[in-house]
């Protein structure tokens, strides 16, 4: 008897994962829903909202004055742009000029806020990619900045300087001369961080032609910031609404048009170069005059809605204000940039590898606070 | 038999004690205790390696890093390897409901065995030789290919999805790499003209295999650097644990003293694959020796063949180290890419020319 050996080819079965909220690379308590085939991804699926705070709702309650420091938990890595967004869009409301000197002095320190916030994305990246030796380079040159932040700010991560109408204090004695000796330091070692992990052969095979986004999708998507300009969206919003001092400096809008995630990463390691532009043309000319206009106790805005935006290290932060006459807002909402980059995951991850989606997720760079608010 | 005992030779010793347990017992009884003997003390220098190749890797990257490293149990940190053993042997070890048991305990008994037992073959010394097989190479190349299943059956058997593909992963990196490993040496054994390690290092007493045959061998070298370095698991090439991705691979369910045997294990094999690479590249422990320069090679036979071979094996480790915390990981269709259309076609062009080199006579030799 022959017997007919019947061989069935198992159908390709998709398998879903659970990244997070507990996974080394989701940079907090993120939890991605995966659909995979073997090893690509099929389908990303974020679940936000577990450390959702309620802060837009917090703030319904509370003054001005202490919506400032709310905001520093939302994206606590530019936690400065955060609280210039609140103070600009108080100023605006009440129709006050700030002086001269508050405004180059909140420049550098968003600047630096800046240039620290991409330090440790790059640690991030490199950990993601898998070079661990990156996050050590990378934390020893931010500990120079949380240095000069400790000085004159009074605190390291979540500075709080900004208030209605100015500075909290005027700068340490020390500042000019630690800013320039940070710059002339991280201007020998920036190439390092090219020479560790953006000229390595593994990192640009990795990167190059991964999860690219072009420019009408990253514009639907609302992506802002490096990620959006890494796809040729001009969004800078120091470019095309100035605030503080940034129509008195020079410096280029870091534009990239390949879109995928050298492109994002090229984007910002030259930021950091033009940061560092920015604060060296500032540095030498900071006026004398008061640090704050004198304010009164409690803050009234006007009714009416108020919108203001800044480019927060991630992208364009933004906060509207809905005023009944009262020391309350009656409504605020915050425009979180990671809220909006982390929509396009999905679209960018789509068919690529679990590896593809961990470096994609570095170079978007997203903190999970500020997506959930 | 007369006793005997020098650090340049340890053959007269060696049969010092083989002499006296055959007059002391039956050959049967002799060969038992010979065996016993040689695997407590493989136990031992199993458990010292491991301990401190994690030691020298956490201070070799906090040196690559800009940090101090371990430094608080004592003088440098030294015992801080025995300290973290400790912890894992008193951890609760998690059996996980969904596990299938005896695969799950099984594995890392497997990984283990496996490892320990590629040991036995490696050339320490002369006359440290527990078996001088005639197919040595072979031997070690086989049973170290065994750890494989032992990942494999981790990674199946946790029921886990993260493992799995750990595991899968894995396996296609060991069973590609296996390849290049293997044609690496071969070009090698083409160039000694036997399998056998202690002919192979017998043969390197006038100049290393590396010198020796030149360009075939360095490529071969650089081959097997790569290919061992994807073998054992290691950076840049650690998909399978890929702790950014997978959380921790295969042994992401393990705990407690199970997951210590894998960690073990994995720096186990980083010890061989450089023991082999020692042995077969650089000399194993042959002095470093240049034909014709009689006073300088004496000097250099005052260094006692222990020390050479360790030498040779930290150095290949101390290299390995390097790229794990220098480089960043590869995808899987990279490795494999890498592999099948770079390295396999790269090393069997290098066998063609080393066999051709060795046919004409024209390796560098007396």
């Amino acid at each position: 008897m022959t017997e007919e050996i019947i061989i069935k080819e198992a159908p390709e079965q998709e398998i879903s994962i659970n990244m997070g909220p507990q996974h080394p690379s989701t940079h907090g308590v993120l939890r991605l829903v995966l659909s995979l085939k073997g090893e690509m991804v099929q389908k990303v699926e974020p679940h936000c909202g577990y450390i959702h705070r309620g802060i837009e709702k917090m703030t319904e309650s509370m003054t001005y004055q202490q919506i400032i420091h709310l905001t520093n938990r939302l994206d606590y890595l530019s936690a400065h742009m955060n609280n210039a967004a609140v103070c600009l869009a108080v100023e605006k409301a009440l129709d006050i000029e700030v002086p001269e000197r508050v405004k180059v002095i909140r420049t550098i320190i968003e600047e630096l806020a800046r240039i620290a916030s991409h330090q440790l994305w790059w640690c991030s990246f490199g950990m993601d990619l898998g070079g661990l030796t990156c996050f050590f380079y990378g934390l020893r040159d931010r500990e120079k900045i949380l240095d000069i932040f400790e000085e004159t700010t009074g605190s390291r991560l979540i500075q709080s300087y900004n208030c209605p109408g100015g500075l909290m204090a005027d700068l340490h004695p020390d500042f000019q001369r630690k800013v320039k000796e940070f710059i002339v330091y991280f201007r020998k070692l920036l190439p390092e961080y090219d020479e560790l992990l953006s000229g390595n052969i593994i990192m640009m095979e990795r990167s190059k032609g991964i999860g690219v986004m072009t420019k009408e999708q990253a514009i639907s998507y609302g992506m802002t910031g490096p990620s959006g300009r890494g796809s040729g969206f001009s969004c800078d919003v120091r470019k095309h609404h100035p605030y503080h001092a940034y129509d008195k400096v020079k410096f280029n809008e870091v534009l990239r048009t390949e879109g995928d995630t050298y492109a994002r990463y090229m984007v910002r390691i030259d930021e950091m170069r033009e940061s560092m532009n920015i604060i060296e043309q500032l540095i030498d000319n900071i006026p004398a005059g008061d640090f704050a206009v004198k304010m009164k106790p409690i803050i009234k805005l006007p009714e009416g809605e108020y919108y203001q935006r800044v480019e927060a290290a991630r992208g364009e932060f933004g906060i509207y204000i809905i005023s009944k006459g009262e020391k309350y807002p009656y409504r605020m909402k915050f425009r979180s940039p990671n809220f909006s980059n982390l929509s396009a995951l999905d679209a960018l991850t789509r068919g690529h590898k679990i590896a593809d989606l961990v470096a994609i997720g570095g170079s978007l760079d997203y903190v999970i606070p500020d997506i959930d608010r | 038999m007369p006793f005997t005992f020098s650090i340049y030779d340890f053959t007269g010793f060696t049969q010092w004690i083989d002499a006296t347990l055959r007059g002391a017992c039956s050959p049967f009884w002799a060969v038992l205790w010979e065996m016993v003997i040689v695997g407590v003390l493989f136990l031992a220098f199993y458990a010292v390696v491991g301990l401190y190749l994690v030691y020298a890797e956490r201070k070799v990257c906090a040196f690559i890093q800009n940090r101090v490293g371990p430094n608080r149990v004592g003088p440098y940190g030294f015992f801080q390897t025995i300290a973290d053993l400790i912890k894992l042997l008193m951890k609760e070890i998690i059996s996980i409901r969904e596990a299938d048991k005896l695969l799950f305990n099984l594995a890392p008994f497997i990984v283990i065995v496996t490892s320990f037992l590629a040991l036995a073959a490696i050339p320490f010394a002369k006359g440290l030789h527990p078996i001088d097989l005639n197919i040595g190479v072979f031997y070690v190349m086989a049973i170290s290919s065994m750890g494989v299943v032992g990942i494999l059956l981790a990674g199946w058997s946790s029921n886990s999805k993260y493992s799995l593909l750990g595991a899968m992963r894995s396996g296609a990196q060991i069973i590609s790499y296996e390849l290049s490993v293997g044609m690496a040496l071969v070009t090698m054994c083409v160039l000694a003209g036997s399998l056998q390690l202690s002919v192979i290092v017998e043969q390197q007493r006038d100049l290393w295999f590396i010198f020796k045959g030149h360009f075939p061998a360095v490529t071969a070298f650089i081959i097997y650097m790569i290919a061992a370095t994807a073998e054992t698991n290691r950076g840049p090439f650690d998909l399978a644990e890929a702790e950014s991705e997978l959380a921790a691979g295969f042994h992401t369910e393990y705990s407690g003293i199970k997951f210590a045997f894998f960690f073990l294990a994995e720096y186990m094999n980083m010890f061989i694959v450089a023991s082999l690479a020692a042995t077969v590249f650089l000399g194993g422990w042959m002095p470093f020796h240049i034909p014709g320069l009689e006073s300088f090679n004496h000097v250099m036979d005052f260094i006692p063949p222990v020390l050479w071979y360790i030498g040779k094996t930290a150095f290949i480790i101390l290299l390995m180290m390097w790229f794990k915390w220098t480089f960043p990981r590869l995808r899987i269709d990279q490795l494999l890419n890498l592999e099948w259309k770079f390295l396999l076609p790269i090393s069997l062009v290098n066998i063609l020319i080393m066999a051709f080199i060795v046919l004409m006579g024209w390796y560098i030799g007396l």
